[in-house]
């Protein structure tokens, strides 16, 4: 059988170390390229990206089921979570804005409008998991079962409030996270699970 | 030396009695006497001789014993005798010896002194004084002589008379007569020997006669040495003619020489330099040397060292010059030689310095190699590790988000692993490592399986073909694993780089190629030329040569749109080549490229399927041997586009990892429609089941183990029950996990009757997240808004499960649940209607015969006070999920109702 000592001389005759190659299209850029997918730029945001959404979390703008939402996002349906939370958002508009009706006048409070209206926002926050929202709404809800106008207006500027909070800060998620698209990296999947880092705490209201 | 004396004297006593220098008989008898008397030295012999016993009366038995002690006291006497005799003897002998010594010590001392005497004997006799004299000496000795002669005569006149008188006078006049006598006399002597002198004067001659002799000799002398020195000598006057010349060319007559110069006398080269060199040193003055090579007719080539000095005259005017030259040719030659000799020292060292620094860089070469080759096989094990559990971990229960990480982690690994794998052979390759294998295959099977196992992974709308020529042999002899590894990344390649069209494998037998080695054939090789041909990009032909290097792709846009290593080809080429053939490459912008490679190989003789048994059993149906593989000539595979065929999994044997099954996107099983006639009508006749992809894996993995995967999807008659897949997956299924069995039965449960689920929520948000979690689970269900709409959904349809929400607008859950179950036990909708519910009596009346069969309804509770667990009981809920669903809650859910 033929040997492959002749091959080997030509080679060292040739003398060149074949690892060290010049060619730009080498083995460095590919592992770069395959391996290492996520350059600099990339790396970074997606960090500040898990940051971000770890910090909402202990913040406690968000609990699990807002990971559960994610969960459900894929590629057949890329913007599920956006999707869903930007009709989430308008929902809590258009409660808040009949609830505010409802409470506008002192006299002749619908109650009855008012907890079908924060029924249906708790139902909602709880979905998305915007945490905060749907502990006001918890609040909001006694204050409403026991008629309480007062407690039920504070109750609405806070929903009112943190939801409007909770829009800004996931529409930077948002953002950071279209960022982190177009700069060709993939949106980190996975991170722990938030949820026993902070119990609930119900807004302080007076009673 | 006492030592010595007393061994000797030890020797003597033994041998002979020396006579005592006393008389014997006096010595014994006094010591004899002394001995009885006085016995000093043996006392224990007289003890014994003593008689302890008491002196009793003479009787005749007592004599004998006394007659016995007698003797033996007498024999005991006789040896102290004896012993005696012994001492005296030894004294005598000792005093001889102490004469003896002295005798000789004085004779000693006498030779000393005899010779002491002598000695200064010799000290005494002056050696004689020889004075060595000169012939002046001797002159003047003889002079001396003469002087003392005279001295001796001249001793004073003694005159006895009494002075002044005229016997006074008269003795006085004679003695002086005599004393004139004498003068005169020697007066005479003197004039004799003067005479004397002047003869042998004149007989001696002159002394000039024989300095003009010694002159002549040492001309003599000069003129020999001057005649054979190896030099050419000359003197030359001021217009460099020749004086005087010796050791001139011997053809040369003298007169042929003088009165000439250089020129004048020899033609060629060199004659001017020297003439133009005397006239230098004539006009400058100086002594000066030189070489020069002659070339003339006379003597042919020679080289003469020439020496050449001016000459002054006493007003220190130049008067002409006296040269010399020595023949130097030899050693001019042999220095020459030298110098080359040296110059190509010089050269060897420079190219054996040079040879060592390559061999250095070849060293260091061969060993980063290696050590690239130890680290990659160092990398290559724990990452086998890493990926290893990575598949392992994939088989465990894991959900999407985990799972689609572990498919990066394991494709990434994988990407390494081969990158490695690469390496590895490459060094191999390059080392002269790697052997090859002579073992028997079938070629058509070999190009079958590389093809079944590329259009198993195929993703794009390809056709591949194989055409194996009808002469090409049925078993040939070759390293079957490197040509498969060589087709396969071949063919990878080429469908990589295709998006259209076609890729094959198409064999054919050739004549010897050209380049092929005589040695290495014999009658029964066949040269089997293979080529690869694509539709796809093409390869620009200035990138053909970069082609087969290391790491090298066609373009760097190449590079990022297709990824790879690079390394493929040059390994495939490197294989080849190791394998005694050619890789060719001819290509065509967007037109396709064709890769050939030729290759000899040996005609297996006997069909013995034994050999190749291994190599196939992975691939080949034992259970259906198809009669026409051997020979059949063609094959075509298409794209597996859209099927359930995803992956090549286990079929690939060891070029392929069963886990790259999970690197695909979910897979959609379509299903459903030929297994299960009976659901042949409406919308769930087909049912897309998305899935995580894991779960696929080993139904298709399995129909490739059964070997009629491709047939099936090739050949869309042939039906291929997707039940009965399933029912033998479940059967040969080995490894798995507990969660995928379980998964992979509810599939098989699910796909045959999709389930039907109603959901009841009002939330727009909780609906369309309940969807997409119903939807990752693989089921859709219908929506209703209230509990109004349930109740008319159900009345309509029978669902399998019911969701719903507690705290709804027109009409909340609980009553609806009521109002179901109501009708469930009376059959009717009258309590819906007597509700206020508008019941919309449509065709479908007959709905309401359907079975009567409690519909499981699961209330979703917002876990308030006014949704509480017992109240959902009470009004007739199977069971609860607390809000916010997730996916966990709703799968439990779903296995629970839906078995």
């Amino acid at each position: 059988l033929m040997t492959a000592k002749s091959l080997a001389s030509k080679e060292t005759v040739n003398g060149r170390c074949w690892f060290y190659s010049d060619d730009d299209d080498g083995i460095s850029v590919y592992l770069n390229r395959e391996l290492h997918a996520m350059n600099t730029v990339v790396a970074q945001l997606q960090t500040q990206f898990q940051d971000y959404l770890v910090s909402l979390y202990q913040q406690g703008f968000l609990d699990n089921q807002f990971t559960e939402l994610r969960k459900l996002q894929d590629e057949g349906t890329p913007d599920f979570v956006a999707e869903v939370v930007s009709l989430f958002f308008d929902d809590c508009s258009k409660l808040i804005n009949s609830m505010s009706r409802s409470l506008e006048r002192p006299e002749n409070v619908d109650f009855k409008q008012v907890d079908s209206g924060v029924h249906q926002l708790k139902g909602s926050s709880s979905s998305v998991g915007a945490r905060r929202v749907k502990n006001v709404c918890i609040s909001f809800k006694e204050c409403c079962d026991v008629q309480n106008r007062e407690g039920c207006l504070r109750c609405l500027q806070q929903v009112d409030y943190e939801y409007k909070m909770l829009k800004t800060k996931l529409q930077d998620l948002f953002n950071l996270e279209k960022q982190i698209v177009q700069a060709g990296g993939a949106i980190p999947q996975h991170f722990p699970s938030y949820t026993i880092l902070r119990p609930d705490i119900r807004p302080c209201l007076d009673a | 030396m006492v030592c010595e004396m007393e061994t000797d004297q030890i020797e003597e006593m033994d041998v002979e009695v020396l006579s005592s220098m006393w008389p014997d008989d006096v010595g014994t008898q006094a010591d004899n006497q002394f001995n009885v008397e006085k016995p000093a030295g043996d006392s224990d012999t007289l003890k014994e001789v003593d008689i302890a016993e008491k002196r009793t009366m003479a009787d005749l038995k007592r004599l004998p014993e006394l007659l016995n002690t007698t003797d033996q006291g007498s024999s005991q006497l006789t040896n102290l005798v004896r012993q005696w005799e012994y001492m005296q003897d030894h004294a005598v002998r000792l005093l001889r010896e102490e004469l003896k010594i002295l005798t000789r010590q004085r004779e000693e001392a006498e030779a000393k002194e005899l010779k002491i005497i002598e000695e200064h004997n010799f000290e005494t006799e002056e050696p004689e004084n020889v004075p060595v004299l000169d012939e002046t000496s001797h002159l003047f000795r003889r002079f001396r002589q003469k002087k003392r002669d005279e001295l001796v005569d001249s001793k004073r006149v003694v005159i006895d008379e009494e002075f002044d008188t005229v016997a006074y006078w008269k003795q006085k006049a004679l003695s002086l007569e005599k004393m004139l006598e004498a003068s005169t006399e020697r007066e005479r002597r003197l004039i004799e020997k003067l005479n004397e002198s002047l003869k042998t004067m004149e007989s001696h001659s002159a002394p000039v006669e024989e300095l003009t002799q010694n002159l002549k000799r040492a001309e003599g002398f000069l003129h020999f040495i001057l005649q054979n020195a190896p030099i050419v000598m000359g003197h030359q006057d001021k217009d460099l003619r020749y004086l005087f010349i010796y050791n001139k060319f011997p053809s040369l007559r003298e007169q042929d020489i003088l009165g000439k110069t250089d020129v004048e006398i020899f033609h060629g080269g060199g004659v001017k330099e020297s003439e133009d060199f005397k006239r230098e040193v004539l006009e400058k003055g100086k002594a000066s040397k030189r070489e020069i090579t002659f070339e003339t007719e006379l003597f042919g080539s020679k080289t003469f060292l020439i020496y050449v000095e001016p000459v002054y005259n006493k007003a220190r005017e130049k008067i002409g010059i006296n040269y010399m030259g020595m023949e130097v040719t030899d050693q001019v030659r042999k220095r020459e030689k030298m110098a080359k000799l040296r110059e190509d020292n010089a050269v060897r060292k420079a190219m054996e310095s040079e040879l060592t620094k390559t061999i250095h860089i070849t060293e260091e070469t061969m060993r980063a190699k290696q050590m690239l080759a130890t680290m990659s096989h160092e990398i290559r094990s724990p990452l086998s590790g890493v990926v290893g559990m990575a598949e392992i971990l994939s088989t465990t229960k894991l959900d999407k988000e985990q799972r689609q990480l572990l498919n990066v982690m394991i494709s990434s690994g994988d990407l390494v692993l081969q990158l490695i794998n690469d390496i590895l052979d490459l060094s191999k390759v390059e080392s002269g490592v790697m052997k090859l294998e002579a073992t028997k295959f079938r070629p058509r099977e070999v190009v079958k399986h590389v093809l079944q196992t590329a259009a198993a992974s195929l993703k794009k709308d390809l056709t591949l073909e194989g055409n194996i020529a009808d002469e090409v042999p049925i078993l040939v002899v070759g390293d079957v694993l490197r040509i498969r590894q060589i087709l396969t990344n071949l063919i990878s390649n080429a469908i990589k780089f295709t998006h259209r069209g076609k890729v094959g494998i198409k064999l054919k037998v050739i004549s010897e190629p050209s380049f092929a080695s005589d040695k290495e054939q014999n009658e029964t090789s066949v040269w089997i030329c293979c080529d690869v041909y694509d539709t796809g990009i093409g390869i620009p032909e200035n990138a053909l040569p970069c082609l087969f290097k290391k790491y090298m792709q066609a373009s760097a846009d190449h590079a990022r749109k297709y990824g790879g290593t690079g390394l493929g080809l040059a390994i495939c080429k490197q294989l080849v080549e190791l394998m005694g053939g050619q890789l060719t490459v001819t290509s065509q912008v967007n037109l396709g490229s064709t890769f050939t490679f030729i290759l000899p190989y040996k005609v297996a003789t006997s069909d013995d399927h034994s050999d190749d048994q291994d190599e196939f059993s992975d691939m080949v149906d034992h259970h259906q041997p198809e009669p026409d593989d051997t020979t059949e000539g063609y094959f075509q595979f298409k794209a597996l586009h859209g099927s359930i065929y995803s992956n090549g999994g286990p079929v690939m044997g060891s070029n392929f990892l069963p886990h790259k099954a999970m690197l695909t996107s979910p897979i959609k099983l379509i299903n459903g429609s030929v297994a299960d006639p009976s659901n042949s009508s409406g919308q769930s006749q087909t049912v897309q089941v998305e899935n995580g992809g894991y779960m696929d894996e080993s139904e298709s993995a399995h129909q490739y183990g059964n070997g009629n995967g491709h047939r099936c999807s090739s050949k869309e008659s042939e039906s291929c029950s997707s039940s009965q897949a399933s029912s033998e997956m479940e059967s040969e299924l080995t490894v798995s996990s507990p969660r995928e069995e379980e998964k992979t039965e509810t599939e098989v449960k699910e796909t045959s009757q999709q389930p039907k689920i109603l959901l009841v929520e009002d939330n727009k948000i909780n609906i369309m997240v309940a969807k997409s979690m119903m939807k990752q689970l693989g089921y859709t269900m219908d929506i209703a808004n209230n509990g109004v709409e349930a109740i008319n959904a159900v009345k309509d349809t029978s669902y399998d499960l019911v969701l719903m929400d507690v705290c709804m607008p027109v009409m909340d859950g609980l009553k609806a649940t009521r109002l179901i179950r109501s009708y469930e036990e009376s059959g009717n909708w009258d309590a819906a209607i007597e509700a206020g519910v508008d019941i919309k009596t449509s065709e479908s009346e007959q709905g309401c015969e359907r079975s009567t069969d409690r519909l499981p309804i699961v209330a979703m509770t917002a876990n308030t006070l006014a949704e509480s667990s017992e109240e959902c009981y009470a009004n007739g809920m199977d069971s609860f999920i607390s809000k916010p669903v997730t996916l966990q809650k709703l799968k439990e859910c779903l296995q629970q109702y839906l078995q």
